[in-house]
């Protein structure tokens, strides 16, 4: 029988895969970002299956506003993005170095 | 057994789909990876019996990030072969970054199953006598009114700041400026001369 157990691995996988794609793909913005993405739906998988398998709806609920906070994270890493190109004419994030932080 | 089969084509799709998003040469075809990766986290919510935010994920995520990813990867002229070098340099290092991490994430779900741990009290039961969404309907709408506000005003902040980011005045548009018209008299429009015959109008 699928346990919680399962869940909590498929999350973990697809987690650990969302972190190496920031690590891979350390010049593409668009792909860390669809890896942020990754990350934080393995997240959502976690939330739901432990608000499934311990009986409790706040999971899910938060749930929600994690995937509200993703949308608009999206948002703005995206319009970010574009401006960025508009300035630059490339996405290479290896020499966002304007701000010298 | 049904449940068990759908489970594991869910969590294959799922995991090979994610493995195909970072690993793919085009962003395009990354960008529809990740919507299949999104629809399977979504069979794998119905699976579990949460059935809102399933249509939650496959409406929002699928319906408007996804295509606002796909949206921008076509807007913007990018050579992708230049992004991608590096790509082997960097693998040796993200792999064991990630299998340190797997490793961490897997010893704590092993703790965890080692010893339950007994939460307190349940914040919200789920009443089995309600529908899923009925409940959550009930949750959100009451005891997390406010948290549900201030995610609609996330979400508010997140357009006014995407639109003011993108926004760009351009120069040599011609735009109407009512003020400017309300404020045009007669008297300074309009002028009465006798014309001469035989002259042009000087203006």
């Amino acid at each position: 029988m699928i346990g919680l157990q399962h869940y909590l691995v498929v999350s973990a996988i697809l987690f650990v895969m969302g972190v190496l794609g920031i690590f891979i793909n350390r010049k593409n913005v668009i792909i860390i970002l669809m890896a942020i993405e990754l990350i934080l739906l393995s997240v959502n998988i976690n939330m739901v299956a432990f608000s499934a398998f311990l009986g409790d709806l706040v999971g899910q609920v938060f749930s929600m506003f994690i995937l509200t906070v993703a949308a608009g994270e999206a948002a703005i890493g995206l319009a970010i993005l574009v401006i960025y190109f508009r300035g630059r004419g490339t996405i290479a994030v290896d020499d966002v170095n304007r701000m010298k932080g | 057994m049904i449940h068990v089969l759908a489970f594991y084509l869910f969590a294959i799709l799922v995991v090979s789909s994610g493995a195909l998003t970072i690993l793919s040469r085009n962003p395009v075809h990354s960008v529809l990876w990740l919507i299949l990766a999104f629809f399977n986290a979504a069979g794998l919510m119905i699976l579990l019996g949460a059935e809102f935010i399933a249509m939650l994920l496959v409406i929002v995520y699928v319906g408007a990030v996804a295509v606002l990813f796909l949206f921008v990867v076509m807007m913007l002229d990018i050579d992708f072969a230049e992004l991608r070098a590096g790509f082997v340099d960097y693998l040796p290092f993200g792999i064991l970054i990630a299998l340190v991490l797997l490793a961490e994430i897997v010893l704590g779900i092993g703790i965890w199953s080692a010893g339950p741990i007994e939460l307190a009290q349940r914040a919200a039961p789920a009443n089995p006598e309600l529908s899923n969404i009925q409940a959550i309907g009930g949750l959100l709408y009451t005891r997390y009114i406010f948290l549900f506000e201030a995610a609609g005003i996330v979400l508010l902040v997140a357009m006014i700041g995407a639109i003011v980011l993108t926004h760009r005045a351009r120069g040599g548009v011609k735009g109407q400026n009512v003020a400017k018209q309300n404020r045009r008299r007669p008297q300074d429009a309009v002028r009465n001369i006798n014309q001469p015959v035989g002259q042009g109008v000087e203006l």
